[in-house]
């Protein structure tokens, strides 16, 4: 369904994608797929130039990170590398009041959100479980149980509904984020049916990066991700994942559409995995190096830049600044990373039932009665 | 106003009462609305509240519970009804990976005020996935509180209770016992209620404790009522909360009797009265005359309905557990 008439861009799929920045940073005006919906962006050069330096912010901090895990200060860590415009172009498509649900990889939604982008350290480092308030930025914990998130942003979209939040501009919307591997799951088919059935103002938002592991997408799935979303009675849009201009365009519209009370949008963002699938995972094993390069061209970041030179939108200069901006970040990530201190081992009883628990109790004082035993016997 | 009533039905006006105090409690389930749900449990909830409060779900498990989490991040109170025991296991993931965890999971920060009912256990000449007794599945998880009741005057309070509680609790319900009456307060409020988490003396006796939960009590009770006649005098607690364990009161009794038996529909392979039977091992262990006993379902899946009678724990096993206590 969705894309047929649109304008691919190089290498496109099949089908083709709605993509609004070329990788050659050639800016495409608007996009009008096969069902007639036009999408397109109206940026001012401040906004391009404030995309350019959230999409440098969010590789630098990654790289970093990768960085510390190999100096064994995080136990594992979950790269975003190539995924960029997929998640700013969406984090940055949310309005304060929409609620997001992540996986264990969105770390640039989560800067988009506003929240440290330290939080995160602390799940990876081992040190706590991700330490920000859902609540408070409207970004939910880290989901590491493939899928079972979508159902809770499905949960959440209902409220919405129930709560009256819907039919406006001014509404709430959810967007729930997961990988091509996550659409083989049962639980999110069921949250299709259910968002389907209820109308729930939700943006389901898959980062086809091709790879579940070492999984191809033709493990997953024989068409097309996007087009499962007629088998359940709501519009499925593809979009180049690595055009920041198209991303947000078409998650705006989508959210749009969720807040004004038509329902769910399956948006598949068509893109790649640069790196490995964590610091665990070695890619060579099923993956080759031409394929890696052929999608270096399609680098996110790039194109932009490369626009924003064409346009004369930005300079050497701005773009030597973000970059010291952005490592001046990382270092001081780095600094606070290696910082953190070890929880209290007490603290592991804590947050166990809202209301307390007698055996839960019992077991605190017997663990610091054990722990005080040592204290003072020259141990 | 004291009425005598189904458990079933207590569990109904319990409901009604909770969907009545606090406009964010809803209910959710496969057949709850219009159907009033396969044991009517829910039955007249969806006319008089509508069918946003009550609400008919699509066939999905794992959807039920699912939602009710995000519906509660949004400030909801789910209750959910999984239709029967053996159906839960496409849910299974859910609450024991989220709803159990995430409160933990977010420092505290995100509560999930969830109920999961579930009818479970034997006794109705049911096929297959509709007999068993899945608790010790969910008592094994930190984050889970997991109660069952056995009488309809605890089935009114305990229903609020759990709704009440800002702790996700699986609330298991007898489902043979749907039928049997009692009296109870429908006037009672909750304030000065008997605690949720807090098993209770239900026949006082001095020979011999049994320990019984749920669909069991009252063949505890029947087998107390036979073995008087023997001339022994059994004292029969409920245990009430299968998650936190209240066991004061088991070891206050097992220390003045110094034997029990405990009992349970579920197999006995590492199930609740392992636990139990270990606890009052270590905590009565000097006053014990006997080994802790167990009656039990056996270890196989749960049989062909008509030789369940066999399977399930009766009367007779449970005086013969105490027989053996004595002969010790
Ligand atoms: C239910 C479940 N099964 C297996 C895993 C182990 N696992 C972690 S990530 C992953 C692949 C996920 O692929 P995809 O959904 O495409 O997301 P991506 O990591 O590529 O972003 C697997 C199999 C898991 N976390 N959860």
């Amino acid at each position: 369904m969705a894309n047929d008439e649109s304008q691919p861009g190089l290498d496109a799929p099949a089908g083709g994608f709605v993509q609004l920045l070329t990788p050659d940073g050639e800016r495409v005006d608007s996009v009008t797929t096969a069902e007639g919906v036009t999408y397109s962006v109206d940026f001012t050069d401040d906004e391009y130039r404030e995309l350019y330096k959230d999409l440098v912010t969010v590789r630098r901090l990654d790289a970093e990170a990768t960085a510390l895990q190999r100096q064994g200060e995080l136990g594992i860590w979950a790269s975003l590398l190539g995924q960029e415009a997929a998640q700013v172009g969406s984090g940055r498509a949310l309005r304060p009041q929409d609620m997001a649900f992540p996986t264990y990889r969105e770390h640039g939604v989560l800067y988009t959100r506003g929240i440290d982008p330290i939080m995160p350290f602390g799940l990876f480092r081992g040190v706590d479980q991700g330490g920000w308030d859902p609540n408070e930025f409207k970004f939910n914990t880290y989901t590491i149980v493939i899928g079972s998130q979508t159902l809770h942003a499905t949960g959440y979209a209902m409220g919405i509904t129930m709560d009256g939040k819907t039919g406006s501009p001014e509404g709430e919307a959810v967007i729930a984020y997961f990988g091509d591997g996550a659409t083989s799951q049962g639980e999110v088919n069921e949250s299709f049916v259910w968002s389907g059935v209820f109308n729930a103002p939700i943006v389901f938002f898959c980062q086809n990066n091709q790879y579940a592991i070492s999984e191809p997408l033709e493990r997953q799935t024989r068409i097309p991700l996007y087009r499962r979303a007629a088998g359940y009675g709501f519009p499925g849009v593809r979009i180049d994942g690595n055009d920041v201009l198209a991303t947000f365009a078409v998650t705006r519209a989508a959210l749009d559409n969720a807040r004004n009370g038509q329902g769910p949008t399956l948006i598949e963002a068509y893109t790649y995995r640069m790196g490995a699938h964590t610091s665990s995972d070695d890619p060579t094993r099923y993956r080759i190096a031409s394929e890696v390069e052929s999608w270096k061209a399609k680098d996110p970041i790039s194109r932009l830049k490369a626009f924003l030179t064409k346009q004369q939108l930005a300079d050497d200069t701005f773009f030597g600044e973000v970059d010291e901006s952005a490592r001046k970040l990382a270092l001081d990530l780095r600094e606070r990373v290696l910082a953190m201190p070890d929880p209290q081992p007490v603290t592991m009883f804590d947050n166990v039932y809202p209301n307390g628990s007698p055996e839960v109790d019992a077991q605190r004082q017997q663990f610091a009665d054990y722990q005080a035993s040592f204290e003072g016997s020259g141990h | 106003m004291v009425e005598k009533i189904t458990l079933g039905k207590a569990l109904n006006h319990g409901l009604r009462r909770s969907l009545e105090s606090d406009s964010k409690v809803v209910i959710m389930g496969e057949d709850v609305g219009k159907l009033g749900g396969v044991f009517r449990i829910t039955d007249g909830l969806q006319k008089d509240f509508g069918e946003d409060r009550v609400i008919d779900t699509p066939l999905a498990e794992a959807g039920i519970v699912g939602t009710a989490v995000g519906l509660a991040i949004r400030g909801y109170r789910p209750v959910c009804e999984i239709q029967f025991d053996g159906f839960v296991f496409p849910a299974y993931n859910q609450i024991v990976a989220q709803v159990a965890k995430m409160y933990f999971r977010s420092l505290g920060n995100v509560r999930l005020p969830i109920v999961i009912r579930i009818p479970y256990g034997g006794g109705i000449g049911a096929v297959e996935h509709h007999s068993e007794s899945p608790e010790a599945y969910f008592a094994h998880t930190p984050g889970l509180k997991v109660v069952t009741c056995s009488n309809p005057a605890d089935a009114y309070v305990m229903i609020q209770q759990a709704i009440a509680s800002d702790d996700p609790i699986v609330f298991f319900e007898p489902k043979r016992r749907y039928w049997e009456k009692g009296d109870v307060d429908l006037d009672a409020g909750l304030a000065g209620a008997y605690p949720l988490h807090a098993s209770r003396v239900v026949r006082e006796g001095s020979d011999a404790t049994v320990i019984a939960y749920g669909p069991m009590v009252r063949v505890a009770l029947d087998a107390a009522a036979a073995a008087e006649e023997d001339g022994r005098s059994l004292e029969v607690i409920d245990l009430r909360t299968l998650s936190p364990l209240d066991l004061g009161p088991v070891y206050d009794s097992v220390r003045r009797t110094g034997r029990a038996v405990v009992v349970h529909e579920a197999p006995g392979n590492l199930g609740m009265g392992s636990e139990i039977a270990a606890r009052i091992t270590e905590e009565c262990f000097y006053s014990l005359e006997a080994p802790v006993l167990r009656v039990t379902g056996y270890d196989t899946p749960y049989p062909a309905a008509r030789v369940e009678e066999e399977y399930l724990p009766d009367l007779d096993r449970v005086l013969d557990a105490v027989d053996r206590s004595f002969g010790w």
